[in-house]
Order: C-alpha cells, then structure tokens, then sequence
C-alpha cells in the first residue's frame, strides 16, 4: 500500500535523471555517473512499481488513503496529484476539470513492468554500447532516454486522456530526437536520407495519427462530458453506435501512427537511423505499443463500435502480412528486424481487433521481451563489427560472439513461436481468437507466422551461420561485447523463454496453471464484456490442432530458411531471378514511400508552392505597393518643402540681403566723406529752420 | 570805439569756413586736427564777443571750459593718430578705410 501512494514518483525518477543528465551530464558529470544517474533513476522506479504492483492485489481490502480512489472490482487505484484543468460547470451543471490523474489497475501494471524493466535493462546495455560516443552526445544520449522513461510512464498510468496524450506526444519528441540522434550522418545514400530527415519522417507521420487521436478525444469529450477515461467507459454504452464508432476509428488512426499501422507505418523502418538501443527500447518495446495500449485501455468503447473493431482486426492482419512480406528480403539487419517489429504489431492489432484484448497485451509483452532482445543483439553484432548493418558482410559469427549468439538463437526460437517459447503461447492465443472470429484471419496470420519465421532464420544463418564474409578490418575489431551489454541480453533471453508461461492455455495446463495473465487481466476487460479467447469456443482438440499447425508452420519455415541460406546458398539469388518482379516490389517494400511521395507529398509541396507564390506575389505585392505609395507622397512632400517653405525663408534672407547691399554702399570707410555729409545735413537742417521761421 | 559785433561774427564765421574746408580737403590727419581747432576757436570768439555784450561772464567760462575740452580732444585726436602711424605707416586719412561697408 505504500508504494501505491508513490505512483506519483514513478515518473519523476527518470524526469529527474533527464533534468540532471540533461543540465550536468555534458559538462559537470563524468561519463560513468551519467550512466549511474540514468539507470539508477529506471531502477528506482522499476523497483517502485514492482512494489506498487505487488500491492495492487492487496488494496481491494485496504481503506482508501488520502488521495487515493480503489476500485475493488476493477482492481483499480486512483491516484490524484491536483486539478489540472478545471473548466467550470457545464450545460447540465455538473463540475467538469481535467485531473493530473495516475491509475494502476492490471493493464497498466503490466504496461509498467514490461517499461520499466526492459527499459532499465537496455539503460544497462545503453552504457556498454554508447560508451564511445563523445562526451556531449552521450550525456545527451541518456538524457533523452530518461525523458522517454519518464513520458512512456505517464502515458501507461495517466487516467485522464490528456494525461496519456502528454504522454502520448512525449514519447514522440523523444522518439524524434532519439532517431535523429546522429542528426549529421547520412542515413540511406540511395534516397539521400539523413538521420535528421529520419527523425522529421517520423515525427510528421506520428502527427498525422496524432490529429485522430485528438478528434477522437474531442469526439468522445463532446458526448460525454468528461475526458477521464473510467467516466468516458462508463458511459459509452448511453452513446449513439456512430459515435461510438467514429470515436473509436477516429482513436485508431491515433494507434496507428504510434503503433506503425498501414497505412502509417512508414516512419518505422526509417525510424531504424537511431542508435540501436533506442530501436529496441523505443522501436521495438515501448513506444510503438502505445497505440495498442490505448486501444486496450478504451476496450469497451470498441465493443461498442464492431465496425470499428472489424477495421482493427482488417488493418491488423494485412500489416502483419504486409511487412512480414517486405522483411523476406530486407538485407539491413535492423530493418529486418524494423519490419518485423510492424509485423508483430499488427498481430497485436488484430487481437485486439477479435476482441482478445488480454492477448494483445500478454503478445505486446512477450514481443518486448524477444524483441527487445533481438535488437540489443543486432546492436552486440553491430558493435562487434565496428558499425556493420548489412547481413551480406556478415556469416559465421557464432565462435566471435558466443554470448550473443546463443540469446539470438533463444530470441528467433522466441519469435517463430517454436514451444514452449514466449511467442509460441501469445502468438497462438491470438490465433485461436482470431480463428473464432474468422478462419481467414487465422490464415492470414499462420501465413504471416511462416513467414516470421523464415525471415528470422534467414536472418540468423546469414549473420551467425556458414561463411564468413566481412571484412579483413571488421575482423581485426572483433570481439565479443562488454558484460554491460551481455548480461542485459542474457536476463532477456531468460524472460523470452519463460514469459509465456504466465498464459498457458487452458488446454495445455491444469487449471491452477493455465492462463494466468488471461486472469491477471480479467477485471479490466471483462467489466466490458471483452471476449476471452479461450473461452470462445470450447472446443479443445480444434484449438490444439490449430496450435501444431501453426507449429508445423513455423517449423517447416524456419528449416526451408536453414536449407536457403545454410545448405544451398545459392538457391535464395536462383529465386530472386525466378522471380524478378515479386522480389523487386518486396526489396523496394511495394513502392509505399515512393507512392505516399506521388500521392501525397507531391500535391503538398505543391501546395507549399502555391502558397509561397501568393505570399510571395500577392501579400508581399500589397506590402511593397504600400511602400511604393508612401515613397511617392515623400517624394511630393520633400518637393513643397523644397521649393515652397524653403523658397519663402530664402525669400526672407535674400530681401534683407538687397537692402543691405544698398546701405552698405555709404559706409566708405573715409571719415571725410563722414565729414562732409554731417556738414551738409547740418547746413541743410539750419537752412530749413531759418527758412521756416521766416528769417 | 569798440569793434562792431557784424565785424567779429563775420570773422569767426571766416575761421569756421576755414576750419571746414580745412577738415573737409586736408588728407593729413594732423592737419584735420588742426582745421577743427580751428572752427572750435571760431565758436570761443563768438561765445566771449556775446558774453561782453550781454555783460556776462558766463561767455568767457564756456570758453574757457571749450579750450579745455579741445585740449583733451587734442591729446585723445594725436593718441589715435599716433596709433594709426605706428599700425599702418601713414596718417593720410585717404588710405585707411578699415571701416568701409
């Protein structure tokens, strides 16, 4: 009970690592205790959290604390740190404001776990594998890192939308500084790409979903009158079913911005141009699950809409599908793994789609385990090979790097869904849901699992596997990466092993055992009447036929992958001439980017265009017209001040000037000339008295 | 038998004329100086012819007191005069228009 009144803490940890690293690390810090500040402030909340989900289970029985609202049935405590908005009374009279508002019920908590813990373990593995950047930029490095710690955390436990959307466009500034973290360096030299350009890409596109987050938001204020997202699920139900929908659609296009959706997923592959441990944390993770999160988090809200749940589902299993496609051929080891990670994602889509929330969130989990691991691993080789990206020039690497390879192993067992892996259980509970609702979403996704696992064998023989094909200097830096590195590897490797076992389905298990996550979570969705995938259908040998299938799949795939690329290298190149067309269109990932270019970033330039030759013409015409306007009226004004006030003052000057050269004519400067004047005015005065007094 | 007052008048009036011309035609500056002792005297006859005839001594005073104005006229006159050779080499009145507008 005592860490659930310190929700409040769990994200000023790393707030206050980014204020410290962010203000000191460069200058005042020395490298190591930038790093300690880092970790320690994830630890710290890790720990917290752990604390506060341990006594989650407990605060049904306890009395609410100051400031703290439990909700036994839900599981729910809710924590109000102020009023963050208070906006008045409304038509109907009731008091409407906007709380600072933390909530931990189940969902977040898992949120909370799988974030801070991965994301304290790649901090860990952030300080082996950034350790020869400058100074500068690895203060900077941490400090982003934090601040993402600290946004990602707001956004799992904020209560209110605001809340989550603080958190929400925070993680996307930090995304966004992360991807451009090598802002000078040249990202892809084909399209002449760079990391900053990479960065702006995916932040734009967040943008886009962004704008449907915020209407849907609006939307769903609108009808309900309240933002706080219990207030909001507890009245979808009185809404009209096209609000509901429009609300929940307009929400999606939010998720699938964040969550790297067709027909938004483009920034994520890009979004490759930052360090790799922001891949796996960020890209791979956290951040990109947010729109999962969220659609999770408004279940009931999409319960309401099945159109909009149908439009999940659809968009789901086709990214999957898409991107599982495109990652066949990709031959950079992170956009592999990029395009991979889109593909999972829209696995979790489509189980969120089918209504199987609690499988979206236990896949959302285990896929940040294994995938997390996948990246830090790629990021290990990487580091081994002095900055290598492209698993041509790899081959043969298991002796150099046996650490990483073996994690590698467990993470491709991991993904490709071979039992008794993580990705086996999440993966099929999400088939099997997704078979219930219908048998063409099951086949799409047991195509998209085949072809998961191929791409991650190929993957892994190419870089670890047959002959070694880098070069004489990348042999000469090869080594086996730091323990900071190894052992965050190795942790995760533990947890993609075990992870899944927290969901065993219930007919693989006894009754105790089985499907403890689907139970963990059941307060939350079932108080909206969330369908449970195991529950759809009882129908125990379809489903466990199911299950060897898509096992049959993955198995088949990833040995048809250890056959191209191990046994017959020479197959994969005799194939893509096969079939020239289909591996061109998937190595230049069916065209999108140069499509969204025609489509839509054509026309927009365009339209910048436009509007600069407006300003350029029209507004800067009117502008300059009023300058040339008052030029001329100075020119009039100096003309009359030249010639009229001027002309009468010289006027003035030049009359007292006549005058004066007439006068000085008779100073002669001859006192006799003087003389005789006075003498003649005297003769002459004298001579008109005596004249006039008649003498 | 006493002289006749036309006789003195048309004297003085003689040594005025003189005293003019002599200021108005002379271009040595002493010379003017000189002329205007001159008209001045002129004026001390009439003042003490006047005062004999009217029987008052206040003819001959004014004179008296003329003399000794001229006499300081005199000494400021040669001061200047002096001052103007010593400037300008010469005390011709002609050459030194200093003044002129």
């Amino acid at each position: 009970m005592a860490f659930l009144g310190m929700l409040w803490t769990i994200p000023l940890f790393p707030a206050a690592g980014f204020a410290v690293n962010g203000l000191l690390g460069s200058r005042v810090l020395p490298r190591k205790a930038v790093g300690y500040v880092a970790c320690g402030a994830v630890l710290l909340s890790f720990l917290v959290s752990l604390g506060a989900v341990l006594g989650l289970g407990g605060a049904a029985q306890l009395p609410a604390a100051p400031g703290l609202t439990v909700d036994a049935e839900a599981h729910r405590v809710t924590q109000v740190l102020g009023s963050w908005m208070p906006m008045g009374r409304s038509a109907s009279g009731e008091e409407m404001s906007v709380d600072w508002a933390f909530a931990l019920d189940p969902l977040s908590a898992v949120m909370l776990l799988v974030v801070t813990g991965v994301g304290f373990l790649i901090h860990v593995y952030s300080t082996g594998y950034m350790a020869h950047e400058p100074r500068p930029a690895h203060a900077r490095f941490f400090a982003y890192l934090n601040l993402f710690m600290a946004m990602m955390l707001t956004l799992v436990l904020g209560a209110s939308l605001p809340v989550v959307f603080v958190g929400w466009e925070g993680v996307g500034l930090c995304s966004y500084l992360l991807i451009g973290f090598y802002y000078d360096r040249m990202f892809d030299e084909k399209t002449r790409m760079s990391c900053a350009d990479a960065g702006r890409k995916a932040f734009i596109t967040n943008r886009i979903g962004d704008v449907g987050f915020v209407l849907g938001m609006l939307t769903l204020f609108w009808w309900t009158g309240t933002l706080d997202i219990q207030g909001i699920l507890a009245k979808v139900g009185g809404l009209p079913p096209g609000v509901c929908t429009a609300a929940a659609l307009l929400l999606f296009v939010g998720a699938c911005g964040k969550s790297a959706q067709i027909p938004l997923y483009v920034w994520l592959p890009d979004a490759m141009a930052g360090p790799t441990p922001v891949s796996a944390l960020i890209h791979a993770a956290t951040m990109v699950t947010a729109g999962v999160y969220v659609t999770c988090r408004m279940a009931p809200l999409y319960l309401h809409a099945p159109g909009a749940m149908l439009t999940v589902a659809i968009v789901g299993a086709l990214t999957a599908l898409f991107a599982a496609s495109i990652g066949l051929v990709q031959t950079d080891i992170k956009k592999v793994l990029a395009y991979s990670t889109v593909s999972q994602l829209g696995y979790m889509m489509l189980a969120a789609g089918v209504g199987a929330f609690s499988a979206a969130v236990f896949h959302l989990m285990t896929h940040a385990f294994f995938k997390a691991l996948l990246f830090l691993g790629a990021g290990s080789v990487i580091h081994a090979l002095s900055g290598e990206q492209d698993i041509r020039k790899m081959g043969g690497l298991d002796k150099h790097v046996p650490w990483t390879h073996v994690t590698f192993v467990i993470a491709t067992l991991a993904i490709g869904g071979v039992f008794p892996l993580s990705g086996f259980f999440s993966k099929d509970e999400i088939l099997w849901a997704a078979f219930n609702q219908s048998p063409i979403l099951w086949l799409i996704g047991a195509v998209t699992a085949g072809m998961t696992a191929f791409y991650m064998w190929r993957l892994y023989t190419l870089v670890f596997r047959g002959e070694e094909r880098f070069s004489e200097e990348a042999r000469h830096h090869l080594h086996e990466s730091p323990r900071s590195m190894t052992v965050p590897l190795a942790v995760l490797a533990a947890l993609a092993v075990v992870g899944g076992w927290v969901g065993i389905p219930r007919v693989l298990a006894t009754e105790g055992m089985a499907d403890r996550f689907g139970r963990y979570l059941a307060p939350v969705f079932e108080a909206g009447g969330a369908v449970h995938g195991h529950e759809a259908v009882h129908a125990p040998w379809l489903e466990i036929g199911l299950m060897a299938v898509s096992l049959l799949i993955a198995v088949l795939s990833g040995i048809l992958a250890w056959v191209f690329y191990e046994r017959r290298p020479e197959m994969p190149a005799m194939l893509a001439g096969r079939l020239r067309g289909v591996y061109r269109l998937l190595a230049e990932k069916y065209y999108v980017d140069e499509l969204y270019g025609k489509i839509v970033l054509a026309p927009y330039y365009a339209l910048c265009r436009g509007a600069f030759l407006f300003d350029k013409w029209v507004l800067d015409g009117i502008v300059n017209a009023a300058g040339y306007v008052t030029l001329a009226t100075s020119y009039i004004s100096v003309g009359f001040d030249t010639y009229v006030v001027d002309g009468l003052v010289n006027l003035a000057g030049y009359t007292v000037r006549g005058f004066s050269w007439m006068f000085r004519k008779l100073q002669t400067g001859f006192v006799q000339s003087y003389a005789t004047a006075m003498i003649f005015g005297i003769f002459v005065l004298v001579s008109v008295y005596l004249l006039s007094t008649g003498h | 038998m006493p002289v006749p007052p036309s006789h003195i008048l048309v004297f003085s009036l003689l040594l005025f004329a003189v005293g003019v011309l002599g200021v108005l035609t002379r271009r040595n500056a002493i010379v003017i100086l000189m002329s205007i002792e001159l008209m001045m005297n002129s004026a001390n006859i009439n003042f003490i012819m006047f005062g004999q005839r009217l029987h008052a001594i206040s003819g001959q005073v004014f004179s008296i007191f003329t003399i000794a104005v001229a006499a300081g006229e005199v000494a400021v006159g040669l001061a200047i005069v002096l001052a103007l050779f010593r400037n300008r080499d010469t005390i011709h009145v002609d050459e030194v228009h200093i003044m002129k507008g």
